[in-house]
């Protein structure tokens, strides 16, 4: 059965005729990455405020792992998911060991637990454990989204809900955090709710795209496959579909060389620039184009798998977005 | 000068009962005022009725508060705690709203999200963050209950009015000076100390005195 369960769940705001969340409903898997992608008004942090009730659906209904979120306390529901905004929230009069302790602190664990957990998420984020002694305010934008992060993982909750938690930062730093963040969920594999207005990170980091306008869920589906076949001509302009180098950086060298079938070439010595089976499509095209178009070799341990000439993305491309994976 | 030198136990005695007085007035105006301004704070519609109703008293001339008391109370300490600590209302209440109402909505979303309750959020996250402009509030507040303290001596509430009173009455201008001199000590002193504790107050809930390492 799916992790998360909405039933036309549906959110009105009181003096308004428009409900916000008109009739949602959705299925999540555990350990799914979902991005919710809408531009700005579209409901998406209602529909994400609603799963941890600091809004209270309207109607509808909400199951997680097979539990009607109403029948347990708000505070309850809410110390059992990691939650992220985007201005991180944290408290400013809390050392970085208090702000990461106090959703345990809650469900009163006792101290050595806290204590040794504390160091944990400070490695797992990054962070050296010099830093617990710190106060927000002495650290810098991006460390202070890692203590948010390390912060909304204390209590080892197996969902998370994240608010735009990257929105306020400078691009390098998002791009990191990001790399951070799939690196996490590959060892932790939560399952995870964004919100972002940023198509380039919700392409980046979704397992699923949950596209929202005007309170509806318009397409609900991998990147790759939203982005092959837009449900209409919203989706299309929201993502840039026809952007086809946004399409290649969905797929990978290995993709292109398993769409191609060729094989063992191993004639190719004496070349210096090799492409890896998991650089991006649009990384290989960029490399390819900078040779002069010819071909480069994939290597992988030493063993030529193949080769990426400028016919080979293109091929690709076009069969994949008309075969779809699964 | 010279009264006060020669009075000077007498004098002490009188910056003793003044303090006492006062020190009583602010810790039962601060009871009376935290629940208020959280109130206030949590429900809008309240708060500007609760600060007009405040206003209003804080109008009221002094001496006529203290004596509108004399027929319910009698004379001394009592009607004169009770009117410091009706004026002291205005500025405490107005602080604690301020103060809960100007904290950034993000961290009390945040605590909201993490599954505080609404009583540990107050104490845990709302009320630190908002007590450097709650203790400015109770300088503040410091400052007038000591200042109209000095009319208290009038309903017999004692103080270092009576060394202005005296002085008033007796033609003794060195006497009024004493009690001048004695009032302005005993204020400044006060709103050095409060501050102090402000200021450090203020660091620890900016989080600004850290170890650096």
């Amino acid at each position: 059965m799916a992790f998360i369960i909405a039933d036309r769940l549906t959110k009105t705001f009181p003096g308004e005729t428009r409900p916000a969340v008109d009739q949602v409903s959705f299925e999540i898997k555990q350990g799914e990455f979902v991005v919710l992608l809408g531009p700005s008004g579209c409901g998406k942090t209602t529909l994400l405020k609603m799963i941890n009730r600091l809004y209270e659906p309207t109607s509808g209904r909400l199951l997680i792992d097979g539990v009607d979120v109403r029948s347990m306390p708000a505070t309850a529901l809410r110390r059992r998911i990691g939650y992220v905004i985007q201005q991180t929230g944290l408290f400013p009069h809390l050392r970085v060991e208090q702000n990461i302790a106090v959703v345990p602190q809650l469900l009163r664990w006792d101290r050595a637990r806290i204590e040794a957990r504390i160091d944990e998420l400070l490695d797992l984020v990054e962070l050296p454990r010099s830093y617990r002694r710190r106060y927000p305010r002495q650290l810098s934008g991006g460390e202070q989204q890692r203590v948010g992060l390390a912060r909304a993982l204390a209590a080892d909750p197996s969902l998370m809900l994240m608010d735009e938690p990257f929105g306020a930062l400078d691009a390098i730093t998002r791009a990191r955090l990001q790399e951070e963040l799939l690196r996490i969920q590959q060892r932790l594999h939560k399952t995870i709710l964004f919100v972002t207005h940023d198509v380039d990170e919700a392409l980046r980091l979704a397992d699923r795209l949950l596209i929202m306008r005007a309170g509806r869920i318009v397409q609900f589906d991998t990147p790759l496959a939203v982005l092959a076949e837009p449900a209409d001509d919203f989706v299309r302009d929201l993502l840039g579909a026809d952007d086809v180098l946004r399409r290649l950086s969905l797929l990978t060298v290995a993709d292109a060389l398993a769409s191609d079938g060729m094989n063992g070439d191993h004639t190719a010595h004496g070349i210096q620039e090799t492409l890896n089976p998991g650089d991006n499509l649009r990384e290989a095209l960029i490399r390819v184009l900078r040779s002069g178009g010819r071909p480069l070799p994939v290597v992988e341990n030493g063993r030529q798998l193949g080769r990426i000439s400028p016919d080979i993305i293109a091929s690709a491309l076009t069969r994949k977005t008309h075969a779809l994976p699964d | 000068m010279r009264y006060l030198i020669d009075n000077f136990p007498y004098v002490l005695s009188l910056i003793g009962q003044h303090l006492v007085m006062s020190g009583l007035s602010l810790a039962i105006a601060l009871v009376i005022a935290l629940p208020i301004g959280i109130v206030c704070a949590r429900v809008a519609r309240l708060r500007n009725l609760v600060l007009g109703i405040l206003g209003v008293i804080y109008t009221i001339p002094s001496l006529s508060l203290f004596v509108l008391l004399i027929p319910f109370t009698g004379l001394g300490l009592r009607p004169a705690v009770i009117a410091l600590v009706a004026y002291a209302q205005l500025v405490l209440v107005r602080n604690v709203v301020v103060g809960l109402t100007g904290i950034d909505p993000a961290i009390v979303e945040a605590a909201r999200g993490m599954g505080m309750t609404a009583a540990q959020r107050l104490w845990r996250v709302e009320l630190p963050l908002a007590l450097p402009i709650i203790l400015a509030g109770v300088r503040v507040a410091m400052l007038s209950i000591i200042a109209i303290g000095t009319i208290a001596a009038f309903i017999n509430a004692g103080g270092l009015g009576l060394l202005l009173f005296d002085g008033v009455r007796s033609s003794n201008p060195e006497k009024i000076i004493a009690g001048a001199v004695a009032v302005s000590a005993l204020a400044i002193s006060a709103n050095g100390i409060l501050w102090l504790i402000e200021q450090r107050v203020f660091q620890a809930t900016r989080g600004v005195t850290g170890t650096k390492n």
